[in-house]
């Protein structure tokens, strides 16, 4: 097992001298024009721009006009591997993750077949090893087979080298269950992520309940359907001194229920995703099925308590829930498409764009909550530091570009943001010390080109 | 003939798709097919060598049957198509359906689906102008307009006219169209029914909402909605009995001077009695006459009716 759990295809250490991007690191507090030396896949100098040597054998980067961010960190991708291969694969889910500035990505269990044993955990982080184009941490399911009845062999499943358990893309309904896992916990570790819900109250809804959905005459998901189960199992974790991570909340209600329970003390954390942070179940209206993913999007309230959230640090991390899915289950009136939308690759722009630029969101605020998703899970946060492995992105800030019109990294194009205009791109992404992505115009030559 | 404007685009998905005046336009074209629908031979040569496919993935007797007539008695060619028995039956995607039928160049695609936006959907995939014969829970826009035919015939206008729509307002694809349809004309709408059947926030459509009859006799028209079976058992109401305590339309409830209407089918005794049926105030008849001139109007105004030419005449 890796020392952080996290698995991917060795590749080269870098040997770069990046000259002339402004550095923000909110959690180093560099914020000023710095130039990065890095060798064997280490930072391992910083200083004034201009004042550092090239390495030898190492490439020139003209950053000028760039800014460096510590990588990203997803904590909420599903891979689609195994078994839904269609959809996406290691590969191609990992290279579109490079593309969007991360430098890990925590995968989800609800595969076919399920992460709920052993040998299939561990033929997945096999597979990891040969193929992932940035490090790979994988949950395994609380329960077999998502079924929700029986508890996996946590411990086994913790040997193998689960970074956690998640039964994600559905609730732990019984409480009594989700207790004995909480318990368990205090044997093998690892974190508890919880997809909250409600089913008897969100039964066939397909949306928000809301205006739209009364106009549309479209089940609703009421908020409540979310935010009672947080509250419950708030609860629990406060009971049993148990550490839980409540995925992917929507609602002004879960906001409020999280707040409660990190007062009462409970140790639980939060994320949000870029589709809740930016839109509204408004944009159901057009009945595009891009826009149908659970949760649902809701309401403009719940929006801007996402947002407070997220500014004040109660909501820990944005994490995508990128959950891609084939054309063809997409293609079908809203109600019968499929939960989900992609997010690695639009993840740092959309939240940029939307929230940044309209000034709603500060810059550093984004980039500590984009990587804080690590920490969640006891993994190394990525930090612009010296002697710390080289995990740093490259964006441009100015660079606009439409979601889509290049096509897409991921196999699938089910992405809430396509077609829109967005502002900013990574250019570079450097990953566990090896350059993973590298945007077209920034040439082999090792100078950006003038776009 | 009301020819100066009126928005009607390419498609008839929702209600949204029209103006006021647009309304008003298919109306005074309907009224002009309700007197062909007198004569003894019920036929006019606008849609002569042009082909209407009507497609139905749920079961339905009048619409599909009233579209059916409206367009062969435009002279069109028409090919029915339900899902029964078809290709559809045989695991075939909309999307594959609708490209296969594209490929006879139909001028209109008239489609009825148990899944809200389908016929927006159809409307992405093919040439042919598409008329929403009832998506979901979402829209029923051509049964709002015969609706509304129905009633500007009795009231003259319907600005000011005070309108209930009472029942399982959740459920229902007619509710929704017809708020919209009727506000658009100038009514004021209310809907009422048990509250676990009229949906959150549904005052957004622009109507007032309430839980009890108690304010009924302030309608002009009692428009009531079907109540089916299945919801007693998925508990939205305890039972038949006790609806029909609350919110059934009969005499005791209904003044002399009140319009009744029902989209059909009725379920006697549940949401209407016997009485309240037969009563001189039901329109109920009415309504299902206005169908077949008003899908003429529709499929008329899609195909022929085009805003420049309308405009030229």
């Amino acid at each position: 097992m890796s020392e952080h759990r996290l698995y991917a295809r060795e590749r080269p250490p870098a040997e770069i001298l990046i000259q002339g991007a402004h550095v923000l690191d909110p959690r180093t507090t560099i914020d000023e024009p710095t130039d990065i030396v890095i060798r064997e896949g280490k930072i391992a100098e910083l200083g004034a721009p201009g004042s550092l040597p090239q390495p030898p054998d190492g490439e020139l980067i003209d950053a000028t006009g760039k800014h460096a961010f510590p990588a990203f960190f997803d904590p909420h991708v599903h891979l689609r591997t195994p078994g839904q291969e269609y959809k996406e694969d290691l590969e191609s889910a990992t290279s579109a993750a490079a593309a969007g500035g991360f430098c890990g990505v925590i995968a989800m269990p609800n595969t076919d077949p399920v992460l709920d044993q052993a040998a299939i955990l561990g033929s997945l982080i096999e597979a990891a090893k040969r193929q992932a184009r940035v490090p790979v941490g994988v949950l395994a399911s609380i329960t077999r087979g998502l079924n929700g009845e029986e508890l996996t062999e946590m411990a086994e499943l913790r040997d193998a080298g689960a970074l956690g358990f998640t039964d994600d893309g559905k609730p732990v309904v019984s409480a009594g269950m989700l207790r004995k896992a909480l318990q368990y916990q205090r044997l093998c570790g690892g974190v508890v992520a919880l997809h909250e819900e409600d089913p008897a109250l969100s039964a066939d809804g397909v949306m928000h309940e809301g205006a739209v959905s009364a106009r549309l005459g479209m089940a609703g998901i009421p908020s409540i359907s979310e935010s009672t189960m947080i509250a419950r199992d708030g609860a629990l974790a406060y009971y049993e001194d148990a550490r839980v991570n409540f995925q992917h909340l929507s609602c002004v209600e879960s906001v409020a229920a999280l707040q409660a329970a990190k007062e009462l003390g409970a140790k639980v954390s939060a994320e949000a995703t870029p589709h809740h942070l930016t839109l509204t179940d408004d944009l159901v209206r057009t009945l595009d099925s891009r826009f149908k993913m659970n949760p649902p999007l809701r309401g403009r309230r719940d929006r801007k308590a996402l947002v407070d959230g997220i500014r004040s640090g109660l909501i820990d991390c944005i994490a995508t829930d990128h959950a891609p899915h084939a054309s063809h289950e997409k293609e079908v009136p809203f109600e019968q498409a499929a939960m989900g939308t992609t997010g690695l690759e639009t993840s740092f722009s959309a939240v940029y764009t939307e929230l940044v630029m309209s000034g709603e969101l500060d810059l550093a605020i984004l980039v500590e909550r984009m990587s804080a998703g690590a920490g969640l899970y006891d993994l190394p946060t990525p930090l612009i530091a010296v002697d710390e492995p080289a995990n740093l992105c490259l964006v441009d800030l100015e660079a606009a570009w439409e979601v889509g019109a290049g096509g897409y990294v991921s196999r699938s194009s089910n992405c809430c943001f396509h077609g829109r205009s967005l502002h900013s791109r990574v250019v570079l992404t450097i990953a566990g010390g090896a350059v993973v992505f590298r945007e077209r115009m920034l040439t082999e030559a090792g100078a950006l080109s003038a776009t | 003939m009301n020819a100066n404007g009126g928005r009607i685009g390419r498609h008839l998905i929702s209600i949204d798709d029209l103006d006021r005046a647009g309304i008003e336009r298919i109306l005074d074209r309907a009224e002009s097919f309700a007197e062909v629908s007198g004569r003894e031979i019920k036929k006019v040569p606008a849609l002569r060598g042009r082909t209407v496919v009507n497609l139905f993935y749920e079961a339905s007797t009048r619409t599909s049957s009233s579209f059916e007539l409206a367009a062969k008695r435009l002279s069109a060619d028409v090919v029915s198509i339900r899902s029964a028995g078809s290709s559809v039956d045989k695991g075939e995607s909309l999307k594959d359906t609708v490209q296969t039928l594209s490929a006879y160049d139909p001028a209109a695609i008239v489609i009825r689906s148990p899944h809200a936006g389908a016929a927006q959907l159809v409307a992405g995939w093919t040439e042919a102008s598409v008329v929403n014969a009832g998506d979901g829970k979402h829209e029923h826009p051509t049964q709002a307009l015969l609706d509304v035919f129905t009633l500007r015939r009795r009231l003259g206008s319907l600005d000011g006219a005070n309108i209930w729509i009472v029942g399982d307002v959740l459920h229902s694809r007619v509710a929704r169209s017809n708020i919209l349809a009727f506000t658009r004309m100038g009514a004021i709408v209310t809907v009422a029914g048990p509250p676990t059947l009229i949906p959150r926030d549904i005052e957004a459509l622009g109507c007032d909402s309430s839980a009890t009859l108690d304010r009924l006799e302030a309608a002009d028209v009692v428009y009531v909605l079907r109540m089916q079976q299945e919801r007693m058992r998925e508990s939205f109401v305890p039972s038949l009995r006790e609806y029909a305590a609350r919110y059934q339309i009969n005499p005791a409830r209904l003044s002399r001077r009140q319009l009744l209407m029902h989209p059909g089918p009725v379920n006697r005794g549940v949401e209407l009695s016997a009485e309240a049926i037969d009563s001189p105030q039901a329109m109920i008849g009415e309504q299902v006459k206005a169908g077949v001139a008003v899908r003429m109007a529709v499929l008329y105004e899609l195909l022929v009716g085009s805003p420049i030419l309308a405009a030229v005449a």
